[in-house]
């Protein structure tokens, strides 16, 4: 891989732009890897990188039915955040929060990473009382955090109302300071990158269509739209897919998938230079580089694949825009479309053994798993290298279902699920 | 915006409803018996298809009676309305549950 540089941009600029080659190879599959990820969304990318960088396992394939970062990964609202209410949350999500930090350099690809922090306000005496403890939670857990007055979130969000006659009057909230965003596609691509520099391949309009057994039961490959692929493990990285991808398994999860939606408007100047998130409408927002407001609400809630959400969904979110922020409200959408979002009963992720040998899976992420790419990948990269699941993820296994150990993060999660 | 025939009221906007997840699934009997892994199973596995789903909807702004749809989740068309406590019709040669 030709490493990105200032310099580079330079010389290649005296060259015309001539030596610049493919970010990724287009490889065709081989009968045969050490490990096979099935799905090149952030997870499964990062999954083959941390793969062949911490494990020096080369021989993997990331499998993708369609184009990689084409799902959840380039269709989610680009918050990063650890602000979870259990410790076994906060360990995960804040791991995750500390290698993006890092990510760019590491990959050697600019992923906007912008540490902008997220206001989450307060509208009723309930919410700031469940603030309160919901940070009481998060500062014993280590993750920063700190109340806000109205008067300081008003300081930070100029656009918000916070008058007494505001629709959602804000009676205050709190800020965490290392949250913020960054550029999702940038993600996917980074890690594509840096894995295909490593000997992954990242094997494009490939559908798995089935899974081999031997008679023990272990999967020992996949039957995919290329053919038949032989492989010692292999993961689910499927997001809202998971459930398509057991069946062919044998197996079924604890999962159900919905819409989320999301917006983005017009160009604007700059007028918002946070994440704003607001408990009561379930509302979050930010502003891109490029002026556009990135906003969000609340899942279409009846299961769904269909990748875009209903009217009312949006009336929802338009209207916590434009009651919230009243010289927001007249702004013009540009686009809109929604992910396929895999929800598990504790909102929290499922990661690890699948009833069947040789199969692992990382699901269940919900409306969070852009946040959660580096750990995700970094967790399932250990379980599959090692055969054992990594401490952060230990908690999260499948089995804790049965045994009553749910991780119950839907309030925390930051919408309701 | 989802047109849902409530069998009671007709047609209404999907903002008058409520999703109550997958329908056709028993509870174990008699509980005190069921084994772990059939209590996990009828408290948090699903189903969860890509296609036709049969789903229980109850009318929570209207009447607030429940019934089952069967309702595409890829197009979200609906493909019928029955009872709860009827099986699950069959639906473009596919069997009910």
């Amino acid at each position: 891989m030709k490493r990105y540089s200032a310099l580079r941009l330079f010389v290649e600029g005296l060259r015309g732009q001539k030596g610049w080659t493919p970010a990724w190879r287009s490889p065709s599959p081989k009968k045969r890897y050490d490990v096979i990820v099935i799905g090149a969304g952030g997870h499964g990318l990062a999954t083959a990188y941390y793969l062949a960088r911490n494990h020096g396992v080369r021989d993997v394939a990331v499998l993708e039915r369609g184009w990689l970062g084409g799902g959840n990964t380039g269709r989610n609202t680009t918050i990063v955040r650890s602000n979870y209410y259990y410790p076994a949350s906060a360990r995960i999500y804040d791991f995750s929060v500390r290698l993006y930090e890092r990510l760019s350099r590491e990959l050697n690809y600019n992923i906007m990473y912008s540490q902008r922090g997220i206001v989450t306000t307060a509208h009723s005496r309930h919410e700031l009382e469940g603030v309160r403890r919901w940070l009481g939670a998060m500062r014993l857990n280590g993750v920063d955090g700190e109340m806000l007055t109205t008067a300081e979130v008003k300081l930070r969000v100029p656009v918000l109302d916070v008058s007494p006659t505001a629709r959602l009057p804000v009676l205050g909230g709190y800020i965490h300071k290392r949250a913020g965003t960054a550029r999702h596609d940038a993600v996917a691509w980074g890690y594509a990158r840096a894995a295909d520099a490593l000997g992954v391949d990242i094997i494009q309009n490939c559908e798995v269509r089935g899974f081999a057994s031997n008679a023990a039961g272990r999967v020992v490959g996949v039957e995919t739209s290329l053919g038949p692929i032989a492989a010692e493990k292999i993961c689910l990285s499927v997001a809202g897919h998971s459930g398509v991808l057991a069946a062919l398994a044998g197996f079924r999860l604890p999962v159900t998938s919905y819409a989320l939606q999301a917006f983005v408007s017009e160009p604007l100047k700059p007028v918002l230079d946070t994440v704003v998130m607001s408990l009561a409408s379930g509302f979050y927002i930010s502003q891109s580089d490029k002026g556009g407001l990135v906003f969000g609400g609340e899942l279409d809630r009846y299961p769904s694949y269909a990748q875009r959400g209903n009217m009312p969904t949006i009336r929802n979110a338009a209207a916590a825009l434009a009651d919230q922020m009243p010289s927001l409200g007249r702004v013009r959408l540009a686009r809109h479309w929604a992910g396929i979002v895999d929800i598990a009963p504790d909102s929290s992720p499922i990661l690890g053994e699948t009833p069947v040998p040789g199969l692992l899976i990382n699901c269940g992420w919900g409306t969070g798993g852009f946040k959660a790419i580096p750990v995700g990948g970094f967790v399932l990269a250990h379980h599959l290298a090692t055969g054992k699941a990594h401490d952060l993820a230990a908690p999260f296994g499948l089995k804790r279902f049965a045994e009553g150990a749910l991780i119950d993060e839907a309030a925390a999660s930051g919408i309701a699920h | 915006m989802l047109l849902i025939s409530c069998p009671w009221c007709g047609p209404r906007d999907e903002i008058e409803f409520r999703c109550g997840g997958e329908s056709h699934i028993a509870r174990p009997e008699p509980s005190e018996e069921a084994t772990d892994g059939a209590w996990v199973d009828y408290l948090f596995v699903r189903t969860n298809p890509k296609g036709v789903s049969f789903e229980r909807w109850v009318h929570a702004f209207g009447c607030r009676q429940w019934f089952n749809l069967a309702r595409d989740t890829v197009t979200h068309e609906i493909k019928a309305v029955y009872h709860i406590g009827e099986a699950a019709p069959a639906i473009d040669g596919e069997d009910g549950a």
